[in-house]
C-alpha cells in the first residue's frame, strides 16, 4: 500500500480527534471513570509502546538492554528529557564495542 | 497591531516548546528513517501529525505493512487525549475564536501547547493560539529534517544506537510520575508486563494492536482500582 495513503489516514484521523471537540462540544466531561482512564492512557500507551521494542531498538538485544537500564536509571533520578534518551544512545553505542 | 503582537507573544511563550520538539522530533527522524521511510515522508507525517507517540505508532504499522483500519484504530487510541485537551480549551477562547479559527488552531492542539494555553492569565485569541503553534510546529517540522538526514548519513554503527532514542524519551516521560505515584507506576508496570507476554504467547498480534489492547486494559484497571478524585488533580 501506498505510505501517502498511510499518512493520509494518520493525519486524518489525528485531526478529526482533535477538531471535533474543540470546534463543536461544549458540555464538560463529568464521569470520574472517563477522566481517570484519560489521565492514566497516555502512560499506558507510552509503556506499551516502549516494552518490547526498546529491545529491538539498537539491533542488539545486549545492546538496547544496558540502554534501557542507564535510561530507568537516570529517568528515576529525574533527569531531562534529553539527557536520559542521549545517554541511553551513548551506553548502547560504547557496550556495542565490547559486544 | 494588536494582532501581530498577540502572534508575537504566543511565538515568544512558544520557544521553549520549539527547542524541546526540535530535540524529540530529531529522534522521530531517525526513527522513520531507521523504519525504512524517506526523510520527505517523515517530514511530511511531522508536518501534517505534530504528535510524538502517534508518530511512532503509524511508522510502525507503516513498516509493518499494517491495514489502514489499524492505523485509524492506533491514532485514535494513542491520540484521544487530545480530544479532552481541545475541551477543555473550548471552555476558555476569546469570542474573537469563530469557527473557522477553531478549525484551523485545531491542528496545534498537542500536550504542550495545550499546557500553554491552559495556563494563559486570558482567554485565549486566536493569534496567540497560532503563534504557540507557528514555533512549536517549526521545531517539530525541523528537528524531523535533520533526524532523518543524519539518519541516512551517519555510519550504520550510530544510527543502531540512536534507534533507542525515542524511547529513553518515553522513558524519561512514564518513570518521573511512576516514582510519585503508585497509581501511575501500577499502569505503566501492567502495560509493559502485558506487551511484552503478548509479544513472547501471542506474536500474531500486530504491533499497533498490541498496544491498543495492553494501553486499554491497563488505564481501565487502573481507572477502577485508582479513581482520580478531583481534589488529586489540583
Amino acid at each position: 500500500m501506498s505510505v501517502a495513503v498511510y499518512i493520509a489516514v494518520m493525519a486524518g484521523v489525528t485531526y478529526l480527534i482533535r477538531v471535533i471537540p474543540f470546534a463543536m462540544v461544549r458540555k464538560k466531561i463529568k464521569s470520574e471513570f472517563i477522566k481517570s482512564l484519560l489521565y492514566y492512557m497516555p502512560y499506558a500507551i507510552l509503556s506499551a509502546m516502549t516494552f518490547p521494542a526498546i529491545f529491538y531498538s539498537t539491533g542488539n538485544t545486549v545492546t538496547a538492554g544496558v540502554g534501557t537500564v542507564t535510561a530507568i536509571v537516570l529517568a528515576y533520578f529525574d533527569l531531562p528529557l534529553i539527557a536520559v534518551a542521549i545517554s541511553a544512545a551513548a551506553a548502547a553505542f560504547g557496550v556495542g564495542f565490547l559486544v | 497591531m494588536k494582532v501581530k503582537s498577540n502572534f508575537l507573544s504566543g511565538v515568544i511563550s512558544g520557544i521553549p516548546v520549539g527547542l524541546g520538539y526540535l530535540s524529540v522530533s530529531f529522534a522521530f527522524g531517525i526513527m522513520a528513517v531507521r523504519s525504512g521511510l524517506t526523510s520527505f515522508q517523515a517530514v511530511i507525517i511531522s508536518l501534517t501529525n505534530l504528535t510524538s507517540a502517534g508518530q511512532v505508532g503509524g511508522v510502525d504499522i507503516i513498516a509493518a505493512g499494517g491495514s489502514l483500519l489499524e492505523m485509524a484504530a492506533v491514532q485514535f487510541m494513542i491520540n484521544l487525549r487530545y480530544s479532552l485537551m481541545g475541551l477543555s480549551l473550548s471552555q476558555n477562547l476569546d469570542s474573537s475564536f469563530t469557527l473557522p479559527h477553531r478549525l484551523a488552531a485545531a491542528y496545534g492542539i498537542t500536550d504542550e501547547i495545550f499546557a500553554l494555553c491552559s495556563t494563559h492569565k486570558e482567554p485565549i485569541k486566536p493569534a496567540y493560539m497560532y503563534g504557540t503553534i507557528f514555533i512549536a510546529a517549526s521545531g517539530w517540522v525541523g528537528g524531523t529534517l535533520i533526524g532523518a538526514a543524519a539518519g541516512e548519513v551517519l555510519p550504520p554503527s550510530v544510527t543502531a544506537s540512536l534507534g533507542i532514542v525515542i524511547y529513553g524519551m518515553f522513558i524519561a516521560i512514564f518513570i518521573p510520575p511512576s516514582v510519585k505515584h503508585k497509581s501511575i507506576f501500577f499502569v505503566v508496570i501492567s502495560a509493559a508486563l502485558l506487551s511484552i507476554a503478548l509479544r513472547i504467547f501471542l506474536p500474531s498480534i500486530s504491533v499497533g494492536f498490541s498496544v491498543i489492547i495492553c494501553g486499554l486494559i491497563s488505564s481501565v484497571a487502573g481507572a477502577v482500582i485508582f479513581p482520580k478524585t478531583e481534589e488529586e488533580e489540583s
